[in-house]
Parts: structure tokens; sequence; C-alpha cells
């Protein structure tokens, strides 16, 4: 299983999660003991610079392959998947560039977290809103150009104004956003590339609630 | 001869095009409502947001495309002309954060760095146009595209290389160049800018460009093409299925402006790079987003038409000999190629940042690559042998009339910013202190020339009306805002 992740096969992920499943081996089991580690050598591989994007996405397709047929076998013992975390993510708004924000999407959520992509150009309001609807613990929020960064710092005003700043950490990204930026703006934290938003994402549910990226279910 | 370099073979040309006129009939290019009835009306098949443009009708449109204009300079004279292998460069435009000159680290840019760099780069002969630099942190960000186009006419003599950030500030913008130039009629016939109008990759002219193409177009205003396909990300990886996506962009993009306004001036331009799979930035300084470059400007220069790149910027995040080598390299290279205008001089960082002092470097890099384009020229009845049958086998060259009268037609002679053991230059052996000396000398020597009064007061008045209706105060580094009743108390 781990090895299916690391080669990035969605055809063998899904083969090996079918054969535990017959096998009676425990849905839970097979993510955390199987799949899991195999996406955390991932994320470890690419931050070492040895593991490209391409194959990243590939690994990360070959995750949501094999919880496609483990979710609902957890389902049926009336059990859900550890869940990390809720985010939602989008491309700011006068900006339609999706794939930095994609990307993290899909690492963040074959990481385990439950994430809402608003999708591009979106207004400070609409992630406020839906972080209100979904009670989201994160906000992520992507740039690609230097003239719509600056409505990055939008998004936090709509979260403030609406109340919410507080119970969101807010991540922001993108080609030519920094930390400097991120710290102007007061957002929690800035994100070089997807893996480290995801570094990110856990470092801030850790803050949140200690055994939330181990525990909540 | 003029020394050329061509990336790409004549049946290689011909396969991106055969490729880029289907892209833009099939799957099509997504538009914006404000195009599609301009499209529908020419029998173009507009369909869910997504017109399939055919072939002929393209080609049509691309042959109404005028194959060269020229920017004028204040004085009116002709000073950039986009055609043929005609080469000018530019330094980089919209910045956000700037190299601050003292502790070298990046900060966001104000209007008085932009109003430095456009000083600087308006004393360096190896800039033929000037471009609006920075987005100017200390002016609200709603007229921030204006804004720093009022600074650069202000300021600057010299063509100016723009763009507006939304639909609708771009008739600010057009406003703003009118006054300038004495009314609409005026501009037209003798542009001062070309606007920058780019495409979303892949293949989406959205309402931002649609617009912006027609109404350039009907303003008479230049319009340059910056399609900017990631290879990899937002594009095929290939080099040349990006440099595919690049033309379909462009020609869409021009079938689009000339069904707006037949005629009107318009460039093959953009900023392509690689996405680099490690990280997911994207290199500007990569050999293979210099290569897209070359290629997409090939290709326009195959169909005739005016071109525009992305070079001379590097990717370290200070001033150091990878930023330079970058910029120096791509430089050269895009003289080589006969690109009309290359923007990009001055920045660093994956293009998040500027610098005054890179500026000033790029510059002599930017004089070589101009002094390589020149060739080598026969210019004596003999090469040789005129000169040793003067000199025999002396030697003394030196001396001779042929020397004294040539030397300074072919050898460039760089600025103290290049070490080569002149005096004042052996004493300070870092070119970042040589570059910042050099900055301190050019803003020294600028002198502002001033617009006719009347236009002045004209620009003064528009702009102050425009930035009230923002909140700006005053006019940042024009007009100071005028101090209110309470401060005047204070006094």
């Amino acid at each position: 299983m781990r090895q299916s992740i690391l080669d990035g096969a969605s055809d063998t992920a899904t083969t090996l999660a079918q054969q535990a499943v017959a096998a009676g081996v425990s849905p839970l089991d097979a993510i955390n003991n199987g799949y899991v580690p195999g996406m955390q050598e991932v994320g470890e591989q690419f931050a070492k610079g040895q593991m490209f994007l391409p194959d990243m996405m590939a690994s990360a397709e070959a995750m949501r392959a094999a919880m496609t047929v483990l979710d609902p076998e957890l389902k049926k013992l009336g059990k859900e998947r550890p869940m990390s975390g809720v985010v939602v993510l989008g491309t700011t708004k006068g900006d339609i560039h999706e794939i930095g924000k994609t990307l993290v999407g899909t690492l963040l959520t074959a990481s385990g977290f439950r994430v809402h992509d608003l999708g591009v150009d979106v207004a400070g309001e609409k992630f406020a809103a839906k972080a209100r609807e979904l009670n989201a613990d994160i906000v992520g929020v992507s740039a690609l150009l230097t003239t719509t960064m600056r409505n990055q710092r939008g998004v936090i005003e709509a979260l403030d104004k609406a109340g919410l700043r507080s119970q969101v950490k807010v991540m922001v990204g993108g080609a030519p956003v920094s930390r400097r930026w991120a710290e102007e703006i007061g957002a929690d934290g800035y994100a070089k590339d997807a893996m480290s938003a995801v570094d990110l994402a856990r470092e801030f549910m850790q803050q949140k609630t200690p055994n939330a990226v181990t525990g909540r279910t | 001869m003029r020394p050329k370099f061509e990336l790409l073979d004549k049946p290689l040309i011909e396969r991106i095009l055969e490729e880029a006129f289907q892209l833009i009939d099939d799957p099509g290019v997504r538009v914006a409502p404000y195009v599609v009835d301009l499209l529908r009306a020419a029998g173009v098949t507009v369909k869910d947001g997504v017109a399939h443009i055919p072939e002929p009708l393209a080609r049509r449109l691309l042959d109404l495309a005028p194959r060269g204009f020229c920017l004028y300079d204040r004085s009116g004279k002709p000073a950039v002309r986009y055609g043929g292998d005609d080469v000018h460069f530019d330094p980089g435009s919209s910045c956000l954060n700037i190299l601050d000159s003292q502790t070298q680290q990046p900060r966001p840019a104000m209007s008085a760095d932009l109003v430095r760099m456009v000083q600087v780069a308006e004393m360096l002969p190896q800039f033929a146009a000037q471009s609006t630099a920075m987005v100017c942190n200390d002016v609200p960000q709603d007229i921030g595209d204006w804004y720093r186009l009022l600074l650069v006419l202000w300021y600057s003599e010299k063509p100016v290389v723009s763009g507006a950030f939304s639909a609708a500030s771009l008739h600010t913008l057009v406003e703003l160049l009118a006054i300038e130039a004495g009314g609409h009629e005026a501009l037209r016939r003798q542009p001062r800018a070309v606007l920058d109008v780019c495409p979303s990759p892949p293949l989406n002219w959205s309402e931002f460009g649609s617009q912006n193409l027609v109404d350039l177009a009907r303003a008479g205003v230049p319009a340059e093409i910056v399609s900017m396909p990631l290879a990899g990300a937002t594009a095929p990886v290939t080099l040349a299925g990006s440099v595919v996506q690049h033309a379909a962009e462009c020609i869409s993009g021009i079938a689009i402006h000339q069904l707006a306004q037949p005629g009107a001036p318009i460039v093959w331009g953009g900023a392509p790079a690689i996405f680099d799979m490690r990280t997911g930035k994207t290199p500007m300084g990569a050999i293979e987003t210099v290569m897209l470059d070359l290629g997409c400007t090939q290709v326009g220069k195959h169909l005739g038409l005016p071109t525009h790149a992305y070079l001379v910027a590097g990717d370290g995040r200070v001033i150091d000999a990878q930023v330079e080598m970058e910029s120096g390299m791509s430089a050269v290279l895009g003289a080589l190629a006969g690109i009309n205008m290359i923007s990009g001089a001055g920045m660093l960082d994956f293009l998040a940042c500027h610098s005054i002092e890179k500026l000033v470097i790029d510059a002599e890099a930017i004089a070589s690559a101009q002094r390589l384009i020149e060739g080598v020229v026969p210019r004596t009845a003999t090469l040789a042998v005129d000169m040793f049958a003067q000199t025999g086998l002396r030697g003394d060259f030196l001396t001779l009339q042929e020397t004294r009268s040539l030397f300074r037609k072919e050898q460039h002679f760089p600025s103290s910013v290049i070490d080569r053991g002149l005096a004042g230059t052996d004493g300070t052996p870092d070119i970042l202190t040589r570059a910042r000396l050099r900055v301190d000398e050019l803003l020294s020597a600028y002198q502002r020339h001033a617009l006719p009064p009347e236009c002045e007061k004209e620009i003064i008045a528009f702009a102050q009306r425009e930035g009230e209706k923002a909140g700006l105060e005053g006019l940042p580094e024009i007009l100071k805002p005028e101090p209110t009743h309470e401060a005047g108390l204070m006094r």
C-alpha cells in the first residue's frame, strides 16, 4: 500500500484496498498503517527535492483512489476517517489561476483534511460565508499575480468583519507571496509550496486543538 | 551582417501554427460576453462562452494587423519602432516590492521608489522605453494602475509600456495619455504608450482581457498581448506545446482586436515560463523559459508581426552572480532573436522584486547585447592590409588615423559599474557598491523637463479628481496633500 502511493499507482492502490476489504483488514488499519505512511514519505521526499510535482499529484490521486474503496467500508462500520481539519480554499478576487490552490487542496485532502474549494476569483465575503457555514478551521487564500495578491488582505478583513477571525487560521500562498507579506496583512501563516501548506495546516490544528490531527472523528 | 539567433526551423514553426489554428477552432477559446456579439457578427460560433474561430477568418484578421508601428516620445519624435528586427529594452513592470537600496532587503514599493527608478531609466540610453515598473503601496489599490502611469508621464519623456489592472480603469489610463498627447486624435496619431493585455492560460480571454483588447483597439492605443503559458501547469509541459498555446492565445486575441478595429496596432508578446516541478515556481531565468520566449517570438516574426518578450530577469533574491548570469544571458539571446521590446530588466526573485541597482547592472548587459547585434562591420576599404601598409611590422596601430576615427564605433565603453580597472572603480571591488554609486550619479544628473503648463494643470486636475474618488490625499511625488484645518491648528 505504501509503495502504491509512492509510485502514484492508482490502480494498484485500488486493488490493494479491495483485497484488504475482502481479507477483512480493518479499513482504518489500512489507511493509517498502509496508505498514510506512503503520503508521509511523499511529503518528506518532496521537501528534500527528491520528488517532483507531477509524481506527487499522482501519489495524491492514488490516495484518493484507495479512499474511494475504503470510505464506504468505514461508513458501513459506522466510522469516519480521522479528519485533520476543515479547510476552505480559493484564489483571491480578480485572479483566475487555479494550479497552486488545486495542488494544495489535493494534498490537504490526501492528508486527511476536509477541503472545500471555492474556486477562483473569490471575494473575501465568500470566504467568510463558507468558513461560517462549514465551521472551518482554516482558510487558505492563493494569488498568482502581484496585483491580486493585495486582495488577500480583503479576505482577512472579511473574516474579521464576520467575527470569525479568532476561530479561523488564515494561510496565504502563491508565486509573489512572501512570509513578510503574510505578516504585513495579518495572516497566520505563509506556505511557500503545496507540501509546506500541509505542514502549516497540521501546525495550525495542533495549535487549535492539540489532539485534532490524530483524532477528530 | 546582423548576427541572429533562431531556435525553430521553418517546418516546426508551420506545425506550431497549424496546431494553434486547430486549437482556436477546437476546443476553441473561452471569451467574455463583452466580445460575443463582435465574434458572432464575423461568423464565429460562440457556445457556452467558448468561441470557435475558423482558421480562414483568423488568417484574414492576422493579415489586417499592422506589420509595424512607432511609439513616440513626449516631443513627438518616433522613439521605439515595433516591427522587423528592431530591438528595444524597458524595465520590468508591476512589481509590488523593491530591494531597498541601503539594506538590500525587499520591502513594499512606494511612489518615491517608482520615481527614482523612472529617473534612473530616463538617464540610461539602453532603455528606449519606460515601464510602469512598480505598484505604489502608498496609493489606494483601486487607482494603482493609472497612478503609476501618471508618475511615469510626469518624470519621463520616453515611450511607456504600461497596462490597466481592470476593465474599468483602462478608460482612466487612456484619458491620461490623451491629456498628455493633446487629445484622443493626437494620441491615436502618435501614441506614446503600449498597454499590456493578458489572456489567462489556457486559452481564456476573460472579461478584463477581452474588454481591454476591444477598448484599446477603438482608442487607437497600441495593445501588447502578454500570453503567459506555464509549461507543465497551465500549458503543455513540452516547450513546443507551450509555444503552440502561446500562438493560439495571441492569434485569438489579435482576431478579437482586429474585429473591433481593423488595422489597430497590436504586439505578439508574452511572458511564458516553465513550471518548476520541484518547487512550483516559475523561474524567469531558466534557460527553458528563455527558449519559450525565443520560440514564441519567432512564430510572431514568421507572421510578420511586432514582438515582445519578458527577459533580463533573474530568480535569485539578492543581486548576485546567479541573478546577473541569468539576466545577462537572456539579454543577449533576446537581442540576437530580434525581439522588438524586451521587458524585465531590474527584476529578480521570480518577478516578485525590483531593484534600481540591478537595473543599472542589467543596463550594462543590455549595452553589450546591443553592441553584439551591431555585428562585425567592414568599416575600411581593406580590412587590415591598408593599415599594415602604414605600420609595417612595427605594430604601432595606436597612432593610426583609422584607430582614432573608428575605435568609438568598434568598442563599447561600459560605465563604472563594470570593473575594467578604470580609476575610481578599482577601489570598489564589488559590483553592488559600484551600482549604488552609479544610481546616485544618475539621479544627481537627472533633470525633470516639465510638460507645457496648461497640460500639467489639466493632468493635475484630472488626477486629483480621480484620486479623490479613491480617497487619495494630494498626489504623492507630485503634489503634497493640502494641510487639513486641524493640522493647521496643531502647527
